[in-house]
């Protein structure tokens, strides 16, 4: 569609611009939480994780040493040493002694904090404080200071995250719900889908009609009487109501008119002329499913497979229902959900976790888009 | 874990076997009880006859019956429910839907989901238009496509946490880590609570909303795009249409039906929205949804079964407009086949 173009410079270039922005918009957001998950835990809050490959600054405090060490030189008293201890790997921009101004003075320079008493803090942390009278007390001077520390960049979240968090647990309950309730639907939808395109019977028709009334059904209508349902189920036979068998089949429940009416008007496609020679051929419906119509509509399974996969993996709802909330089934969407409530503000924690939940979507897109797409073209009257 | 990954794979064998089973097996049995093969004449054509009826009933019947125990019955049920108390045991007429539209929270959260209809829906296929005009004009285009498309295949929770970084708000004095508050500050501006202003809030979640699907919104419009003859474009170009009028007048109107179709597939998608609510705030600062106010009232206090079938019937009834459409289209395209 060149033809559209602008013809000048200045609009072909605005275009680039503007894309350029959008796609900015788009995915600087998710490269947010991948820097910050592969950052150490004190930078995260010390500085924007934009500014993560530079060195992190921020204020602390730090206590000098008790009058105890003082030593009298020249008449005066001296407090000498290193405000870091020995492993002095920060660097000090500025320091000062009031917590309303923590970076009063710039480092290296001498501050006088009156009655003669003077200190002064180098960028490496050592300091000399001198007074003309003796240093009294047990606790020293409080001193405050803008430092800064070489970027670090650590995988022990993922560690702390997978082992200790819980996540590596849920992780495995996801793939759990997941594949069982992507494969189930997909042999049950071919079968029936494969039936309505081909084969003859009353009420077909009114079938197909109510199938495409059900793909927008909310699953809200839903949650209330499965749920009764399933508790009934449970306290009848004596089982747990949150079974992963449970789950499996709402998915399959919810995921069927979808992949009816995918995999339905896809096999309705296929060459008449084919069915027809196998038909002649002696061959039975059965014989014509499984030998004619399944290989040729790999394309469309696989576009439903992902669909199915990516929407159970990343639902919550229905996680949250019919497994619950806490317990060892918990998946991982309900899992993040609950760190965000337990551990608000660890943004380590949050968003290493976040990561996880969204690594494997990012990898079957990435490696099956060209099936993703041509799913969302066939079936975008679906809701999602 | 061990245990856990051998019991899943032996689900998924007994799962998947079961069903291939009873497909197979369930055939072999009509085969049986009435073979077309082996006997002649009209009791050959006889059994024909029964076999081609009762072989899509085979085929169609374990989908049709997982359909009715999970759609079909439970909107019955949940329509029953909303006119029964919160046990679901007597009958109550219309007292929930009278209590609904006296809650205040209630309210609240059809006044939202208007909001929220008005806007996401509108603002995905805008920005997917746009997007999908200007990238179909570069030669890395289809790069930058994927790139939009890419939060399609984030789940909602995992969006909502990147953004609520994005939202972060640090007390006075801190460092401010959330992108958002930073560059407010950089220019000068006071940081803020974004998540907790009333009203505004709303606006901030939807982005989230926005951000997720306008990529589906591109790739469904980019390929409508596509369909237009070129001759069409390079007539209005040597008539002198500059690229406003061509998009306006020219290829708006030619794409019409899909900008309808994504149009209304995220219309529903909005009525539903729940997990970016339940994880940014849960209703708070009124901030709350009709779905997510549902499953609020499912499980609060024990669960009012009541209250959260009739909050789920008003989203039916809201859904049922863009059904009786679909299904009209679907038999208009298919004439009945």
């Amino acid at each position: 569609m060149a033809v559209t173009t602008g013809k000048s410079f200045v609009g072909r270039f605005g275009v680039h611009i503007a894309v350029l922005i959008f796609v900015a918009i788009w995915t600087v957001p998710t490269l947010g939480i991948l820097v910050s998950s592969l950052r150490d835990k004190d930078q995260i809050i010390a500085s924007g994780w934009w500014n993560s490959f530079a060195s992190s600054s921020q204020t602390e405090a730090g206590r000098l040493p008790p009058a105890s060490v003082q030593v009298e030189k020249d008449g005066k008293f001296v407090l000498e040493g290193n405000i870091f201890g020995d492993g002095a790997a920060r660097d000090i921009s500025a320091f000062g002694v009031k917590s309303a101004a923590p970076t009063q003075y710039p480092a290296g320079t001498t501050a006088e904090l009156g009655d003669g008493v003077t200190l002064q803090l180098n960028a490496d942390g050592g300091f000399v404080m001198t007074s003309p009278k003796a240093f009294e007390g047990a606790r020293g001077q409080r001193v405050y200071y803008a430092s800064s520390a070489p970027p670090k960049f650590t995988s022990d979240n993922y560690k702390t995250v997978l082992f200790s968090e819980g996540i590596g647990r849920s992780f495995m309950n996801s793939l759990t719900v997941t594949i069982p309730a992507t494969v189930i639907p997909i042999l049950i939808a071919a079968f029936a889908a494969y039936a309505l395109a081909w084969m003859r019977f009353p009420g077909r028709a009114l079938l197909i009609a109510v199938i495409i009334g059900l793909l927008v059904v909310p699953l809200q209508m839903s949650l209330i009487p499965l749920l009764k349902l399933y508790n009934g189920v449970g306290s009848f036979f004596g089982v747990p109501s949150k079974t992963y068998l449970g789950i499996w089949l709402a998915h399959t429940g919810f995921g069927l008119p979808f992949a009816i009416y995918l995999l339905r008007s896809y096999i309705a496609g296929l060459p008449r002329e084919i069915m027809e020679s196998a038909r002649i051929d002696g061959a039975s419906d059965f014989e014509i499913f499984v030998k004619i119509v399944l290989p040729l509509s790999f394309p469309v399974l696989a576009s439903f497979a992902i669909f199915q996969f990516l929407w159970v993996w990343n639902d919550l709802l229905v996680a949250m229902v019919f497994l619950g909330t806490e317990g060892d089934q918990i998946v991982l969407t309900a899992k993040l959900n609950a760190l965000l409530g337990s551990r608000g503000g660890d943004w380590e924690i949050l968003t290493t976790s976040a990561f996880v939940t969204i690594i494997v979507p990012l990898i079957v897109f990435f490696s099956l888009q060209r099936y993703f797409v041509r799913g969302l073209l066939a079936g975008s009257v679906k809701g999602g | 874990m061990a245990a856990q990954i051998f019991s899943a794979i032996t689900v998924i064998i007994v799962g998947v076997g079961g069903c291939v089973a009873y497909f197979w097996g369930a055939n072999r049995l009509v085969d049986i009880i009435f073979p077309s093969r082996g006997v002649q004449g009209a009791a050959a054509i006889d059994n024909l006859r029964r076999q081609g009826m009762i072989r899509p009933w085979l085929f169609v019947g374990p989908a049709m019956i997982i359909l009715t125990i999970y759609l079909i019955y439970p909107v019955i049920e949940t329509l029953r429910l909303s006119f029964l108390d919160r046990g679901g045991v007597n009958f109550v007429g219309l007292a929930n839907y009278q209590w609904a539209f006296g809650d205040r929270e209630f309210r609240n959260s059809i006044l939202n989901n208007i909001i929220w209809l008005a806007v996401v829906p509108a603002a995905c296929t805008f920005l997917g238009l746009i997007i999908a005009v200007l990238t179909d004009k570069i030669w890395w285009g289809t790069i930058a496509k994927s790139l939009i498309f890419l939060p399609l295949a984030i789940s909602f929770v995992g969006a909502s946490v990147i953004w609520k970084f994005i939202y972060e708000y640090r007390g006075e004095g801190q460092t401010q880590i959330g992108l958002l508050n930073a560059i407010i500050q950089y220019f000068g501006g006071q940081p803020q609570v974004w998540i907790s202003l009333p009203f505004w809030n709303n606006f901030f979640l939807m982005i989230i909303l926005i951000w997720i699907q306008t990529g589906f919104a591109m790739v469904i419009l980019s390929s409508a795009l596509r369909g237009i003859p070129e001759e069409t474009l390079e007539a209005a170009v040597i008539d002198g249409a500059n690229p406003f009028q061509i998009f306006w007048k020219i290829m708006v109107p030619q794409i019409w039906g899909t900008i309808a179709v994504v149009w209304t597939t995220i219309t529903i998608l909005v009525l539903k929205v729940f997990d970016i609510v339940l994880t940014m705030t849960n209703g708070q600062w009124n901030s709350q949804v009709l779905a997510n106010l549902m499953f609020d009232w499912m499980f609060r206090g024990g669960g009012d079964f009541g209250r959260g079938a009739t909050i789920a019937i008003i989203i039916m009834i809201a859904v049922i407009p863009i059904m009786v459409w679909n299904i009209r289209q679907a038999n208009k395209e298919t004439g009945g086949h």
